[in-house]
């Protein structure tokens, strides 16, 4: 079948709902919150309109540039750490029998269903000196005493990578099933072990996959601010954490606004910056 | 003993036997075609030759070495996937080198390699091609020359040529046989294309369920079928109901045919007979009696379809030869005892 582009008014009717829905729910309210991060705020009220960089100049400090780095540098991390366990595992799961497959994803699906408390409360009992896996090693003999694991910054990265390891399989899935396993055996037969196969096949094949799922989880992983409060130190907040405190504790929406606006705008230099980099060795 | 040898493979998967007991050995320098029909295992048989599978029982030597339990990337082979398989994240000239670049081999080694594969499979100046962009003949000829790059002992081919168009496969036949006794390397070709497997082979592998049904050259398999199903999957045939009397004397639909006897103590068979080796004469006269129920006249072959007590035989002559024979018409049918085969019922 040709696809014609629409032609008439009409012709772009389908488009019309949708179009309406990012409006309304995207355009609208973040424009709002641009609008609000110029505002004056009032001591102890709310905010006045008005046009002054006030909010953003006053997180151009050594204390909120090292905030601004400890995320972008967890949501990398997380984002590595999905990307890396996720590939051999989804690899080995897309070659599995078809029930084994099925009840894999189930699982996964249903991690979808627990909200970012749970998981952070669930983390924290599983990491903590009465209740945690430490009592397991102790019993099994390969340690000499139960302690807390939390808070730490390892607790962190384990929960905020738990919690975005399904959406790292759900994105690798449909890619790695499409992939002609015929690849790898042609590696083999052309002597490629196959670990190597794996990597001078697989991986290099899936490129621009790898490259939405690190995209998609560090996006997400930029937004989580429960999971380091609960199991982190202070210094293991992230500026989504600073901009909750500022918006509910401080009602200073202005400076929260400000503070979203930019993380936005770096994150989305960030992903440009990725996308930019693919297509560059790409054209190589 | 060099060359290839299959000692008893069996593979089976779960319940089902892929392949049962198959015993074959192959020459240095032959090229073999694994022939039969979708299902009978001859895949199964490549794979375990490549390594993809393991036998459950039996083993594979190879030059001498038994290669049984030797992982495929060991195994110092060429493999042509029916899918071709060709790295879509590199391109023609990074996919033939790849075999020498997980073996470490000189980058200008590497290049001085592709180029004379490239000029061997007529596509000089494509290294720096996308795989993507090249037409299907071309892609084959790519993943041909991959699979060459190290110089193989053994060279498999899976399907190779069944994406391609009927007319290309031709001519890609007709290249691939050439090449391969330019290069006297070891080939074995899985197809389901009798008449790809009639043009390339030394020898021609029948198989079906899982077994080797006859294994020889080409125009043996044809003339001279080992058994029903070989008969009928090589080419065209008739396969006439041979019975014997008591004094041992055999009939074919009815009428003692001289010369054509079926082995000792059995009392029925089968006689297989080339359409082109029935002869259609007058009626009567010690000829089998039929009628003529269709001609299909193909231009280059007539077909003349006839039958006779209730059995429909098969005549094609050529347009110089054509029968003076119309539908409804009472024809005599000879057989040529030199060129029947009587095959087991």
């Amino acid at each position: 079948m040709r696809r014609e582009p629409p032609q008439r008014l009409a012709d772009y009717g389908p488009l019309f709902f949708p179009a309406g829905m990012l409006i309304v729910f995207f355009v609208v309210p973040f424009a709002t919150m641009i609008a609000v991060s110029v505002f004056q705020r009032e001591q102890g009220g709310f905010y006045t309109p008005a046009f002054v960089f006030d909010n953003y100049a006053r997180f151009l400090s050594l204390f909120f540039g090292k905030v601004l780095g400890f995320s972008l540098f967890l949501a990398i991390a997380v984002a590595a750490a999905c990307v890396v366990i996720g590939i051999p595992f989804t690899y080995l799961l897309s070659r599995s029998p078809r029930r084994i497959q099925i009840v894999w994803l189930v699982a996964l699906l249903s991690i979808l269903s627990l909200s970012e408390v749970m998981i952070g409360f669930a983390w924290s009992t599983l990491f903590s000196r009465t209740a945690g896996i430490t009592n397991l090693l102790v019993w099994l003999g390969l340690m000499a005493q139960a302690q807390a694991l939390t808070p730490s910054f390892g607790a962190v990265m384990t929960a905020m990578t738990y919690q975005a390891f399904p959406y790292t399989v759900l994105v690798l899935y449909p890619a790695l099933v499409r992939l002609d396993p015929t690849l790898t055996e042609a590696a083999r037969t052309l002597g490629a072990s196959p670990v190597k196969a794996f990597f001078t096949v697989v991986v290099p094949a899936l490129r621009n996959t790898i490259l939405a799922t690190l995209i998609m989880v560090f996006i997400f992983a930029l937004g989580s601010y429960l999971l380091p409060q609960l199991l982190g130190r202070p210094q293991h907040w992230t500026l989504s954490v600073l901009i909750t405190d500022q918006a509910i504790y401080q009602s200073n929406m202005p400076f929260a606004a400000a503070m979203a606006v930019f993380l936005v705008l770096v994150s989305l230099g960030l992903v440009g910056l990725a996308l930019y980099a693919g297509q560059q060795r790409q054209a190589k | 003993m060099s060359g290839l040898n299959l000692n008893h493979v069996t593979k089976q998967f779960g319940n089902f036997t892929a392949v049962n007991d198959v015993s074959l050995s192959v020459p240095d320098g032959t090229f073999v075609c694994l022939l039969g029909p979708s299902g009978c295992g001859k895949t199964t048989l490549m794979r375990m030759i490549a390594g993809l599978d393991l036998p459950t029982k039996g083993s594979i030597e190879l030059g001498g070495a038994d290669i049984t339990a030797v992982p495929t990337h060991k195994r110092d082979l060429g493999m042509v996937f029916q899918s071709l398989a060709l790295f879509p994240h590199l391109t023609v000239g990074e996919n033939i080198a790849y075999s020498l670049r997980i073996r470490g081999t000189p980058k200008d080694v590497q290049k001085k390699r592709v180029d004379e594969l490239l000029a061997m499979i007529h596509l000089p100046g494509f290294a720096d091609r996308s795989v993507a962009k090249l037409s299907g003949g071309q892609r084959q000829r790519v993943a041909i020359a991959r699979a060459l790059a190290i110089s193989p002992k053994l060279f498999l081919l899976d399907e190779p040529l069944s994406a391609l168009d009927a007319k290309l496969r031709e001519a890609m036949q007709v290249e691939l046989r050439q090449l391969q006794q330019r290069l006297g390397i070891t080939t074995i070709v899985v197809t389901h294309d009798q008449r790809e497997a009639m043009t390339m082979a030394d020898t021609v592998v029948v198989m079906n369920s899982g077994e080797i049904r006859q294994a020889a050259a080409p125009v043996d398999i044809y003339r001279r079928p080992a058994d029903s199903f070989v008969a009928d999957f090589i080419g065209q045939t008739n396969l006439l109901p041979v019975v014997a009397d008591s004094a041992g004397r055999a009939s074919v639909l009815g009428e003692m045919i001289e010369g054509i006897s079926l082995p000792t103590g059995a009392a029925k068979g089968l006689l297989s007979v080339r359409p082109e080796d029935v002869q259609l004469t007058a009626a009567g006269h010690g000829a089998i009696a039929g009628t003529v129920t269709f001609i299909r006249d193909l231009g280059g072959a007539i077909e003349t379809f006839v039958e006779a007590s209730g059995t429909q035989v098969i005549a094609v002559s050529s347009p110089r030869n054509r029968p003076d024979v119309s539908v409804g018409q009472s024809v005599g049918i000879r057989l040529d005892p030199a060129t029947s085969v009587v095959l087991a019922r």
